[in-house]
This record gives C-alpha cells, structure tokens and sequence, in this order.
C-alpha cells in the first residue's frame, strides 16, 4: 500500500462520495419544493391579492381575472407545480411581490449579508465552545467545570431574541458602542459604507447569535473529552507517563475533533434558525429577516426562495461534515473500501 | 533467581478503597485490595494469579500511581528500597515501570502503531522501534497501520513493544494472553521470560493458573483483593502438599487435570468483606481467631502465607 496509491485512492473515493451526496442533495431540495409549493397552495394566502394589495392602486374584477389567468391561478396545482419547476430550473425564482425586484437578486444580496452573520457567529461559538468544552472535560467536576456548565445551561435556555434584546439595551442604548439596528448607518450611500461600519454592524447580531449554539458544542465537547479522559487507552497513556497536557494534546483533541466537526457543521440548522430571530431583533437585513417579512405579507415566491436556499444551505452543511468525516477518520475511510 | 538480593518493588499492607455513593446519599467505602503483601526481585517473572473480578487490574494501576480521584490508598510501596510517594510514582511511568495492558482497546484508536509505540517523549525512538517492530515479527507496514487493523497477535506485540522500548526495569504485564492461541501465548509468554532473564522483573497478572506455573518462577495467589500466599511455581506442581494456604490448595485441587473438585462458596465482594480473614467463610480449617482478626503473612517453607493454620 504506497503513498501515491493511497492518495488516488482516497481521491476517487472522495468524488463517488461527493457524487451520491449530490444526487441525495438534489432529490432533497425536490422534496423541500413539493412539500413547500402544497403547503402554500393549501394555505389561506392569495397571491393575487398579495400583488393587487401591493400595486397600491385600486384593480377591477375584469382586471383582476386577467391577472389571475396570467398568472395560471386557477388550473390544477400539479400544472402550476410543474411551471414553477421549470422555470425555477432556468433560474428564474419569480419576482418579489414585497419588494418588487426579482427574488434571485434578493436572495442573492440578502444572503451575503446573513452568510458573513452566520459565519461569524458559527467560526465564534465553534472555537469559544470548544476551547471551553475542553476546560471543562480536563477539570470535570471540579470548580471551573461547574462555573461554566452553569453559565452553558443558563445561556442555552435563554430565547436568542430575548438575550439581543437584553443586548440591544445593554450595550446599544444604555452604553452606546453599538448602532441598534441594520448592516449599515442609516442615511448613508451603500457605495460609501466602510467596512468598519459593516462590521461594527455585525458584531453584537453575531455574538448573540453565537451565544445561542455555543453552550450546546461546549457541553458536547465536555461530555466527548470525558469520555476519552475516561478510556483504556488514555489510562494506558497515563500509565506510560504523559502528563494531562500532553494527554490532551495527543488523544484528546485527536479524538474529539471529529465529533466536534460533525456538530459543527450539523447546526447550520440551528444556525439559520437562530438568525431568523437574531435578524428580526436588530432589524439586520439577511435571510432571515427576508423569510418572516415573507411570510408576514403573503409574498410566496420570496418565500418558496428563502425555503429552497436554506434546505440547500442546511444540507450543504451536513454534506460537508460527512465529507470531512471521510478524509479525518482512518476508520470510516477503510470501511469505504 | 536469588532471593537474597535487594527486592526491586516492595508491598506492604496495601489497601485500595473507592468512595461509591450508595443508595440516596449515603458514601460507602469499597475495599477492593486489602492488606496485599509483594516483592517482585530483578531477573524474575512473578505471576499474580486471581479470578476475574478480585481486583487484579487495580493493582497495576496502584503501583503506578493511576487509579481513579475516588480511590484512597493505604500501606507501603517502595521501589529500590525508597518509599515510593506519588511524585516518585510519576517519575517512574514509563520510565522505571512499564505497563503492557491487556487489550487493543488500551491503543488510541486514531493514532498510526508505529507513533502510538514510539511514545510521547522526544526525541522519538524511531530507528530502535523499527528494530525492536523486524525482531518482534511484525511486518514493515505496521507501523502505518491504526490499532483497528491489527491482528490479536499483532496487537499484543505492538502493546509488549512500548515497554520494551523503555528501560524500564519493572515490567507489569496485565493479563497479556486471553484471546490468543496456546501457541501465541507461549510466544508472548517467552519475551517475558526474555526481559526477565536481561535482569528486569515482570509482574504478570493473569487469571489463568496453569500459564502462571508454566512461565513464572513465583506465583503470588490473589484472593477477594489480597495475597493469600507467594510460593515458588515448582511448589504449585508439586502439589496441595507442598502449598501453604488453604485456598492455594482448594485452588490446585480445582483444576480439571487435578481433581477437579470445587470448594462452596464464591469469593466475597469489595463491599461485603468479612472482618478477619478473607478467605475464613469458606475454609475448612477456620479457627474463632481467624474469624475475628486478620492474620499476619508469614513466612512458611520458602514462601509467603497468610493464614494461622499451620499447613
């Protein structure tokens, strides 16, 4: 078994694997589209009306009619489902009946802006939840353990839009260090916005959305790290002289980053529902706050959009903890064979 | 073996306890080795032999020093001749004492044998532990392979190679055999036998009594967390006469190639110790004083014993 045969061997293991995750993908955001376009049709929304409502202009019943047969309200809904597909095929997601722009484009900018929150506050409670995890595996129940599992149970049964709100008092209002709302200053040109300012934007929607998943990766690092301080293989490792740190440091992390990963890339679910609350509480104009005003106003195609981009953004997440699994796990990559 | 010079670890009244919570809120102290006696000397392989479940392991790991926060230990330990304290026994981990553990399950099962073997400490014994992974059969690609793609047979070398590759003068062998071959555990048994002969001492626990007789030179016979009686492995094959204690010779005579006669009774659990002798519940011989208090070790015809009966 050399090197060289090895590396290609992973690699086109790596490209069936990256392949069967696709087709699953795919089939998926299938299934996300079927079940969202039924619930929308079954729902009391009228899109019609949506739009007429919209136009801000008073529209007669002949007018109306016409706009219904355009639209193709009333043919059966598996036809309707099947244009929609098609076109969402070509790319086309329709047009926003809030925003008047085409939601592609809306998505678009909407999920740059909730991609650098997200990512922020996914990089900030990863690494804060794990470096506490592992301080609390390496003293459990001793007293920097119970200090900070205390702090983890407190802040993971806490509502995330109840903390930004505390935040939002705390440090916007009362203490002023942080704008109250939006990703960028009001009255001011989106050309001329620093990137300081979109930042200093970012920082407490971020470090909200951040406190709420990274008690759950800390307690799950904690109770990983403790089960392998408890293994054979660890006392063995004691037995043979290597002191805590070194322990920590050649099985311990060893053996709890790949459960960690996994973790981590699994609560982009978490994730994208925690920024729906997050966005909404500091008015900040991502994804999420797109997806409630959605639903909010009845606008069905920014909504079937935002549902479509977060089973992929979810499942994205999912694949690339699989993935990961492969190439970091000895064991799983043989059992590919 | 020459009993006249200096022991190399000495045990004296060791007693190992672990606080468990019992039922509500009540702390119960859990006796699992009581008054142990040992002396292990260069050049010799002494088997401590027991049934499953009589704290065998956990002697392993009060020798080094690595037994659970909850466990409380009395008696006296030295090594050389020097008490040992547990800066001393940090010291002396895989250093001066080495550990070959049972199972596969003691190998970190993400990290490649070959670092696995070669250890913590720098700089790393490399070129050495390719010789010792050649004399020890292994195959060159060992070395890259993790502990799950082990064979039982390779698993065990690799695991007899970390203390191997110490100079370590102690040698504690916890049940290396179970789950291999007679013909794999004779060749185990013979490096043992090998680092034994090179002037170190192995302590091989083990709960099979034939395997202690066939390799070791002095049999130590663990019962209920104590050792009853250390005899010369010739006096086990000569026979219950030539035995001291009258569990060695239930022992012996419980053996399917002896007369495969068993004694009532079961061996008494950590938490329900009898107050004097351990062992005085089952044994036939037992006198009100041996009922009431524990006796004092003895020495009896060339061996340790345990026991006011005069056998």
């Amino acid at each position: 078994m050399s090197g060289n045969i090895a590396v290609r061997g992973t690699f086109r293991r790596l490209v069936r694997v990256f392949f069967t995750c696709s087709i699953r993908m795919l089939s998926l955001l299938l299934a996300v589209s079927v079940i969202s376009f039924a619930l929308v049709t079954m729902s009391p929304v009228d899109p019609v009306q949506q739009y007429i409502t919209g136009l801000g202009t008073a529209v007669s019943p002949e007018q109306r009619a016409k706009i219904e047969d355009y639209w193709g309200v009333n043919e059966p809904p598996v036809r309707r489902y099947m244009g929609w597909l098609s076109e969402l095929v070509r790319g086309n997601l329709g047009e926003s009946a809030l925003y008047r722009r085409p939601v592609a484009d809306i998505i678009g900018e909407r999920f740059l802006n909730s991609l650098a929150l997200m990512l922020c506050a996914w990089l900030l409670s990863g690494v804060t939840g794990f470096f506490l995890g592992c301080i609390m595996g390496m003293y459990e129940d001793r007293w920097p353990d119970k200090l900070l599992k205390r702090i983890c149970y407190v802040l993971s049964s806490t509502p995330t839009f109840w903390l930004g709100l505390v935040f939002l008092i705390v440090f916007c209002v009362g203490l002023g260090w942080f704008p109250v709302g939006f990703s960028s200053p009001v009255g001011v040109l989106r050309a001329d916005v620093t990137l300081w300012q979109r930042i200093h934007h970012l920082i407490l929607p971020a470090f909200t959305l951040s406190l709420m998943s990274f008690a759950n990766i800390a307690l799950h690092t904690r109770r990983k790290l403790s089960d392998v301080l408890n293994s054979e293989y660890v006392l063995f490792a004691r037995a043979r002289g290597e002191g805590p740190y070194t322990i920590l440091c050649r099985h311990g992390l060893r053996n709890i980053l790949l459960p960690g990963l996994t973790l981590q890339f699994a609560s982009f679910a978490e994730l994208f529902g925690g920024s729906v609350m997050a966005e909404n509480v500091f008015s900040y104009p991502g994804l999420g706050s797109a997806v409630s005003a959605a639903g909010q106003n009845g606008d069905v195609p920014l909504l079937l959009g935002v549902t479509l981009c977060s089973a992929l953004f979810v499942c994205t997440g999912n694949m690339m903890a699989n993935l990961l699994y492969r190439v970091v796990d000895p064991q799983i990559r043989k059992e590919l064979r | 073996m020459e009993q006249r010079t200096e022991a190399l670890l000495e045990i004296r009244d060791l007693s190992v306890s672990f606080r468990m919570y019992g039922h509500g809120l009540k702390q119960e102290d859990q006796q699992v080795i009581s008054d142990l006696h040992l002396s292990v000397y260069p050049g010799e392989i002494l088997a401590v032999a027991g049934s499953s479940g009589s704290g065998k392991s956990l002697l392993a790991s009060a020798i080094l020093g690595i037994l659970p926060d909850n466990a409380a230990v009395r008696g006296y330990v030295s090594y050389q001749g020097e008490e040992l304290t547990p800066e001393g026994q940090a010291r002396l981990r895989g250093t001066e004492i080495a550990l070959v553990p049972q199972s596969v399950s003691f190998l970190d099962p993400l990290m490649r044998t070959g670092a696995q073997a070669e250890g913590h400490r720098r700089p790393r014994p490399a070129e050495r532990r390719r010789q010792l992974f050649r004399d020890l059969g292994l195959p060159d690609q060992t070395e890259r392979l993790y502990p799950f793609q082990l064979s039982g047979g390779m698993a065990r070398r690799v695991l007899v190679s970390t203390a191997l590759l110490t100079d370590a003068r102690l040698i504690i062998a916890d049940e290396p055999t179970p789950g291999m071959s007679l013909e794999q555990a004779l060749k185990a048994l013979r490096i043992f036998r090998e680092m034994a002969d090179s002037g170190r001492a192995v302590i091989l626990i083990t709960h099979d009594i034939d395997l202690a007789v066939e390799i070791a030179d002095r049999v130590a016979v663990f019962y209920a967390g104590t050792t009853v009686e250390t005899a010369k492995a010739s006096d086990f094959k000569a026979g219950p006469g030539a035995l001291r204690h009258p569990y060695s010779q239930a022992l012996w005579r419980a053996l399917p190639q002896n007369e495969f006669q068993p004694i009532e009774g079961s061996q008494p659990d950590a938490g329900e110790l009898p107050k004097g002798c351990l062992f005085a519940p089952r044994c036939p011989f037992r006198t009100a004083k041996c009922v009431a208090e524990t006796p004092p070790v003895r020495q009896v015809r060339g061996g340790e014993v345990r026991c006011c009966y005069g056998a």
